[in-house]
């Protein structure tokens, strides 16, 4: 589903943020990045989701090869993605729903489908009875759990997560994994990046450890 | 095609909300815009004014035609028929050459001199008055007259047609100029409010992307608002023309009033309205849409 081969990415000024990265992400699997900040664990989530470009090697998304795409095809290439970020990227000139129904406004979705499919999601991450509040109202922990409401309203097959749960205490970070756990279950791709090793040793996902650049086995 | 529909109907709405999200900035942009389009159409309605009355009232072209010596009654009547029947011409009147000859000397004073001729040298004649009023049409016109049989010479005055023509000509690139110059003042002050939302949207701008908005779909809202922003323009120059032919026009009357001459300014016709929203509009929708080009591709998410 995502493949990596021989992929090395260096920023302009000379550092290489990833060294000769290969690996292979199958379908339905959940796989953990983990590394101190700085190893290259955004970096590499950017890669995938096309946001970076490689400066060498090829990466594979769906059988597409994703360093060559053109920018007029950028768009339809990240409908397969929710994207989900350690700084939520929320809108707060608008409301909860209006937020979690921008992905399906983009795709051009039916309107009425739409309002069920945007309440479907923000029930899944328990923020249901909030629909009409503005985001700033939320804690952090329910602007993240809003921001997967966001990344899942359109039923993406794969969910990039970075540090989804950098700022949250254990309380709040152990919701969100069971959130995650529950799209692992009904067979979605998930790659999350995180530096809190504790977390890694509660779910029996597959660990890709990142170090100054490198993948270390 | 229906969710086409219904997508522009919703970017359409909520252009117009954000134009009256901040109503005091909208108010001043399309007053900028409105004087700024109303200076060159305001002319323009004048200018038009101007062609009326001077086509109407003043003068209108006349051209003389002269028969031959030799013309029989049933020519007389052939040629009435023909001018009749003529398309471009208004009206025809007949002026026999006795009538012409006591013309001349009661106008002339000179009616020792013509008692004196042994016969009336005058030719029977026409006076016609065409329909049209273009300098080039009437010269077609004295052509045409000029062939047919029995017609000896076609006299045209086309001095005050031409004279009138120039000055229309002079005044209407003058108001071209104008045009230009302002309609690049309204396409500039919609570049610098798209340019002004763009900054404030970054942040949706950039989730958009991140979530496969293609550029259309980031676009189409500023491009609304560009369009409706021009529409409005134009809508408000219109306003200003009328209410300033209202008021000029309550002025006139009392000084036609006092040359017992009734004369009163009109609005632009439909078409002429039309087209000024149509162009307000154009030029808003290539502001935004320059402004976006331009500015749109610097915000990529990191």
């Amino acid at each position: 589903m995502i493949q990596f081969s021989n992929v090395c990415k260096r920023y302009p000024g000379g550092i290489d943020v990833l060294k000769n990265i290969s690996f292979t992400i199958g379908e339905a699997e959940m796989v953990f990045l983990s590394g101190h900040s700085g190893a290259g664990k955004s970096t590499l989530l950017k890669l995938i989701a096309a946001i970076e470009r490689p400066s060498s090697g090829s990466i594979l998304v769906n059988g597409q090869n994703i360093s060559l795409i053109k920018d007029g095809a950028l768009p339809f290439l990240r409908r397969n993605f929710g994207l989900i970020f350690q700084d939520h990227k929320l809108l707060y000139d608008r409301s909860i729903f209006e937020n979690v129904v921008l992905p399906l406004k983009i795709c051009d979705f039916d309107h009425r489908e739409s309002a069920k499919r945007v309440r479907a999601a923000l029930d899944k991450v328990g923020l249901l009875n909030r629909e009409k509040a503005n985001p700033i109202a939320l804690s952090g922990g329910e602007q993240q759990r809003l921001c997967i409401a966001r990344a899942i309203v359109n039923r993406p097959s794969i969910l990039l997560a970075d540090e989804p749960t950098g700022n949250l205490d254990t309380e709040y970070s152990g919701e969100i994994m069971k959130i995650f756990r529950s799209f692992h279950q009904v067979g979605v791709t998930l790659v999350i990046s995180t530096h809190d090793e504790g977390m890694l040793g509660q779910f029996n996902g597959r660990v890709l450890a990142l170090k100054n650049g490198e993948l270390h086995p | 095609m229906k969710n086409w529909l219904i997508l522009h109907v919703h970017v359409f709405l909520s252009a117009l909300r954000k134009f009256f999200s901040t109503p005091l900035s909208s108010l001043f942009n399309i007053l900028v815009i409105g004087i700024a389009l109303s200076l060159p159409a305001g002319m323009y309605v004048m200018l038009k004014n101007i062609q009326n009355l001077a086509e109407q009232k003043i003068a209108s072209p006349q051209i003389s035609l002269f028969l031959s010596m030799d013309t029989s009654k049933d020519d007389i009547t052939r040629i009435d028929r023909q001018l009749k029947q003529h398309a471009a011409v208004g009206q025809a009147r007949f002026v026999p050459r006795e009538q012409a000859l006591e013309q001349l000397k009661q106008t002339t004073g000179l009616e020792d001199v013509i008692g004196g001729l042994e016969h009336n040298p005058l030719p029977d004649a026409y006076i016609v008055h065409p329909k049209i009023s273009d300098a080039s049409a009437l010269k077609t016109l004295k052509h045409e007259l000029q062939r047919w049989p029995k017609i000896e010479h076609v006299q045209l005055d086309l001095d005050w047609v031409q004279k009138l023509e120039a000055i229309l000509k002079f005044g209407l690139m003058a108001i071209l100029i104008l045009s230009m110059l302002l309609g690049f003042a309204l396409v500039a002050v919609t570049f610098n409010t798209i340019r002004l939302q763009i900054l404030t949207q970054r942040e949706e701008i950039e989730v958009s992307r991140l979530i496969g908005a293609t550029s259309a779909f980031i676009r189409r809202p500023f491009l609304y608002f560009g369009l409706l922003q021009g529409l409005l323009g134009g809508a408000a120059a219109w306003f200003i023309i009328s209410i300033s032919l209202y008021m000029l026009n309550s002025n006139l009357s009392q000084l036609t009033d006092l040359y017992s001459a009734n004369f009163t300014l009109h609005l632009p016709s439909t078409e002429d309205q039309l087209a000024l929203l149509l162009l307000s509009a154009c030029l808003g929708w290539m502001g935004a849409w320059l402004s976006v080009s331009q500015h749109l591709w610097k915000i990529e998410p990191r």
